[in-house]
């Protein structure tokens, strides 16, 4: 990397390379290529036509004809148009993109495991409800609180579980209520999941540290607040010292605290949410315990509660025998409901407790200290050319926003496509709302020094470009196969699917 | 701690330029009280063989090594090596969201690849990038109608999968959308027509129904279709086996689409992570939920692709979006996309055909012993169908579990009405002799009752 303001070595684009050119797998298929041989059928074979009569398919859907080597060569250059964690710091604020272990991998897929069919008897399913229950009273002791449910799919999904759990005991208490208050701070799930299950949303406006305001929470909490959804530590990293009158304050009008639990890798073996006044909270097991992201999922949501709430989890839980054995209770008058097929995405308990017990105790407080440690560190580093809105104490991110370089008219999401060009995954934009310009970082544990130090010289070499070359960064990135990229044509002409 | 990348001096050294003098000051902002200075009570620290070996000790306290007849919306198929291979390289695996399209070129890629197939093989112009699952996009497909009519009722199938209908039962329960079931006919197991007709009224936001339906039958999907349109409301096919779409045909007269996509390549995994998917009539696009990939040009005129239509999310809506959903299953759906590359046009039908083939004759070899017969054989099946038998299934069910086979179903649970009933599922892995040996085995059972 340069420092005379030029900014890094690009490739430029390779485009006439294969690799740099892949077409779709449609436009690569000919008639006749196999990439399958099914063994012979050890049965009669049967006429399609004549057992379906009408309801037999007469055109065959367009799907692609390749072998083999073409489909690995289609799909591995495509993954080579990708950026990953395993390339390089990948600093998504309140997306915690820490490293996915590979010991998570293997064992999800050990046959026993991957092969399970749901409806198994539970007596043929003891190993499984092993790892559920083991993953189960980890997650509790975790957050402090004394029931959970794995059910949910997705954060929101989650969110979603939680928020109908507040309703449930709300109903059993003789009034659902009517709203949830929901800081101007939170993510847009938030107020999507309220709405949802049936309240209307009140904006709680953040105090001048970017935290609740105590004064605006007691007008605003009345007898018609079903519970408050709160981020703690908040989006732009920052813990709500006040918590436990936070707590107090809706407590004493009957209304619950809900905590998003998407900044839970600040906190682990640090501080427990039932400790500090938190009724019901999900996990997301995708970014806290290391699940991969996938491209976007899957995810795995879990929802934990006080006892009090315990009742009205989803059908079914997991219960002990007295011999020590496992099965599933559907005999729960006072549950929500189901909020998903079967059990959960079961495949991702098997890796987040892999995780777990990767770390033990010692190794999820380690992790949570460096975590804090680097967000700190980069802040420490960077505090002198971004503007840092709130001077709050950072957890687990940092915000800043783009005042100063907005003033040469070089906005939050112009240098974080610039990040791409020193190799790096920009942080979030524009996120939180509060922030205006908001650049929101969040390094995870899985940075070394040496990969903090990278990306801090990369902020700085960037913020000297909007000094001197603010078109550089106005234009970037330079470096990627595909330049900006329409999005404004892609929405108003949508093309959804390839045709012939 | 192997996974973190620094050596004690480092954390000395980067707590000295932040100016701490430990780390404990950097948590000091959280009130004393609420520190936690004892260790978390979860297990020591494990090397990596110990986990292994932890897993592989549950993995063999599960049943390994018996033949499954168990489907009802989880289906055992051949899942070709090359998907994990592919999908285990660290740019898929450990790549975000695609918000960033300059280098997220290879998922957004995929994903309208993905999107295409989906679309081809349901018949419907467009999908999205994908859901939860079935049950959870069943659910939301529902909700979509109530955007497209601004009408507030749903009528539901009796032979949805029952948990598709718990779940939808909790999503609609706060919403002020009340759903009527509709039973089916005891001849042939579909949806019954007359009382459908009854029941649709034009209040009527969506018909609901699955097809192949929970008891394996195919719903006749043109006349439920009609039946709907003529008071207005939408049609939601729902398909829990993805794999049926290689002989049967699809639902071209639904308007919606709600497809669990597990069957294409994706581990059984006792129930999760799946892959739901909603494919629609154009028009609907826009109260559609959930991810959508679409294609574009850059700043020099090359394809390509990028999240489109957000408008409709979350994190721009917030209250007002037409779902809370965040995540899809990106890679569960390049699974999906994987497999039905490897088959493509041609094996899709045969795959599915060896489907129907060795349904066929289970349904033959368990139905002609004595004490047992095929229920709904008035209509067309894919690859599951429900035995009747004399005794219930908890007298002969152990038998079978003795030869290491897992028996049909029980459904007295969903449908008491049935009586001893059972779902029985044969996909392409089940082979004749399991099929004879279950017959066998059902038989020396039977008879003895």
């Amino acid at each position: 990397m340069t420092s005379n303001g030029t900014g890094p070595r690009t490739l430029g684009k390779v485009r006439p390379h294969q690799t740099q050119n892949e077409s779709l797998v449609f436009e690569k298929s000919s008639p006749g290529k196999k990439a399958y041989k099914l063994p012979p059928l050890d049965v009669p074979a049967v006429d399609p036509a004549a057992l379906l009569g009408d309801s037999h398919r007469k055109t065959a859907g367009l799907l692609p004809e390749l072998s083999e080597i073409e489909i690995i060569r289609h799909f591995t250059r495509l993954s080579t148009w990708n950026y990953a964690i395993d390339l390089g710091m990948y600093p998504l604020g309140s997306c915690t993109m820490k490293y996915n272990p590979r010991v998570n991998e293997f064992v999800s897929r050990i046959e026993g495991l991957a092969e399970a069919h749901p409806y198994r008897p539970d007596s043929l399913s003891q190993g499984i409800l092993d790892i559920i229950a083991l993953l189960q009273r980890c997650l509790i002791e975790i957050t402090g609180m004394d029931a959970i449910t794995l059910q949910p799919a997705a954060g929101a999904h989650g969110e979603f579980t939680g928020i109908l759990l507040v309703r449930a005991w709300h109903e059993s208490q003789g009034n659902a209520r009517k709203k949830i208050l929901i800081p101007d701070s939170a993510h847009g799930t938030n107020p999507a999941t309220a709405a949802i299950c049936g309240y209307t949303v009140e904006n709680l406006k953040s105090n001048a540290e970017g935290g609740i305001d105590l004064d605006a929470l007691a007008r605003q909490v009345d007898e018609e607040t079903a519970a408050l959804m709160l981020t703690n530590p908040s989006t732009i990293g920052v813990f709500e010292s006040q918590i436990h009158k936070i707590a107090d304050i809706l407590h004493a009008k009957g209304a619950l605290l809900y905590m998003d639990g998407a900044n839970m890798n600040a906190l682990v073996g640090k501080a427990r949410p039932g400790d500090f006044g938190v009724d019901v909270m999900h996990l997301n097991l995708h970014k806290t315990f290391s699940t991969p992201h996938g491209g976007g999922g899957p995810g795995s949501g879990p929802v934990a509660c006080k006892a009090f709430l315990e009742p009205f989890l989803p059908t079914p839980v997991l219960v002990q025998n007295e011999n020590g054995t496992k099965h599933w209770n559907y005999d729960r008058p006072q549950s929500v409901g189901r909020v998903r097929a079967f059990y959960g995405n079961t495949g991702m308990f098997i890796r987040a407790l892999a995780y777990t017990l990767a770390n033990g105790p010692d190794g999820l407080r380690q992790t949570t200290e460096d975590a804090v440690l680097n967000a700190n560190y980069i802040r420490a580093k960077l505090e002198d050319l971004y503007e840092l809105p709130y001077k709050t104490a950072s957890m687990h991110e940092v915000v800043f926003s783009d005042k100063r370089q907005a003033a040469k008219g070089v906005k939050t999401g112009d240098i974080a496509k610039r990040l791409i060009d020193y190799g790096f995954h920009p942080y979030t934009v524009s996120f939180p709302l509060i922030v205006h310009g908001a650049l929101m970082i969040e390094p995870t544990e899985s940075e070394s020094l040496e990969e903090l130090d990278l990306f801090i010289a990369a902020m700085r070499s960037i913020a000297k470009e909007v000094d001197e070359t603010p078109e550089l960064v106005k234009t970037a990135p330079h470096s990627t196969r595909v330049s900006r990229l329409d999005e404004v044509q892609a929405a108003r002409k949508p093309i959804l699917r390839w045709k012939p | 701690m192997r996974y973190l990348p620094k050596s004690p001096a480092e954390r000395e050294q980067m707590l000295a330029e932040i100016g701490a003098a430990s780390i404990d000051d950097l948590f000091a902002v959280i009130p004393a009280e609420y520190r936690l200075d004892r260790d978390l009570d979860v297990p020591r620290q494990m090397a990596e063989s110990e986990i292994i070996d932890y897993f592989k000790a549950a993995a063999d306290k599960n049943a390994t090594g018996f033949a499954s007849f168990l489907g009802a919306g989880a289906y055992r198929h051949y899942r070709p090596v090359i998907i994990d291979t592919l999908v285990q390289r660290g740019e898929f695996l450990t790549s975000y969201t695609p918000y960033q399209p300059e280098i997220t070129q290879g998922t957004l890629q995929a994903i309208f690849e993905f999107q295409t197939m989906i679309a081809e093989l349901t018949g419907m112009d467009v999908a999205n990038a994908s859901m939860y699952d079935g049950s959870t996009g069943a659910a939301e497909a529902v909700m979509m109608a109530v955007r497209v009519t601004g009408r507030h009722k749903a009528v539901v199938a009796k032979t949805v999968h029952p948990e598709y209908r718990e779940v939808l039962a909790t999503y609609a329960k706060h919403q002020g959308l009340p759903s009527t079931l509709v039973g089916y006919d005891p001849k042939t197991g579909r949806i019954d027509l007359a009382q459908l007709e009854e029941k649709v009224t034009a209040e009527t936001a969506a018909v609901l129904v699955q097809s192949p339906n929970f008891f394996g039958i195919i719903e006749d999907i043109p006349a439920i279709a009609a039946i709907a349109h003529a008071k207005g409301a939408l049609l939601i096919v729902s398909i829990a086996e993805a794999v049926s779409l290689g002989v049967v045909r699809p639902p071209v007269e639904a308007d919606i689409v709600s497809m669990e996509a597990q069957s294409f390549g994706v581990a059984l995994s006792y129930g999760g992570p799946f892959c739901g998917v909603i494919a629609a009539k154009e028009q609907y696009l826009r109260q559609m939920p959930g991810r959508l990939v679409g294609q574009t040009v850059d700043s020099n005129g090359f394809r390509g692709f990028v999240l489109t239509l957000s408008t409709r999310e979350q994190h721009i809506r917030r209250e007002k979006a037409t779902s809370n959903i965040c995540t899809n299953q990106a890679l569960v759906a390049l699974m999906a996309t994987i497999f039905l590359t490897v088959y493509g046009k041609e094996g899709i039908r045969e795959l599915a055909e060896h489907n129907l083939a060795k349904a066929a004759y289970a349904a033959e070899a368990l139905a002609s012993q004595a004490g047992a017969k095929l229920l709904f054989s008035g209509a067309p099946r894919f690859h599951e169908f429900v035995l009747g038998t004399v005794e219930s299934p908890s007298v002969w069910n152990p038998r079978l579990l003795d030869e290491k086979i897992i028996g049909g179903l029980d459904l007295s649970k969903w449908y008491p009405e049935l009586g001893n009933a059972t779902l029985w599922c044969a996909t392409e892995l089940i082979t004749r002799e399991q099929i004879d040996t279950a017959a066998k085995v059902l038989a020396a059972g039977l008879v003895e009752a």
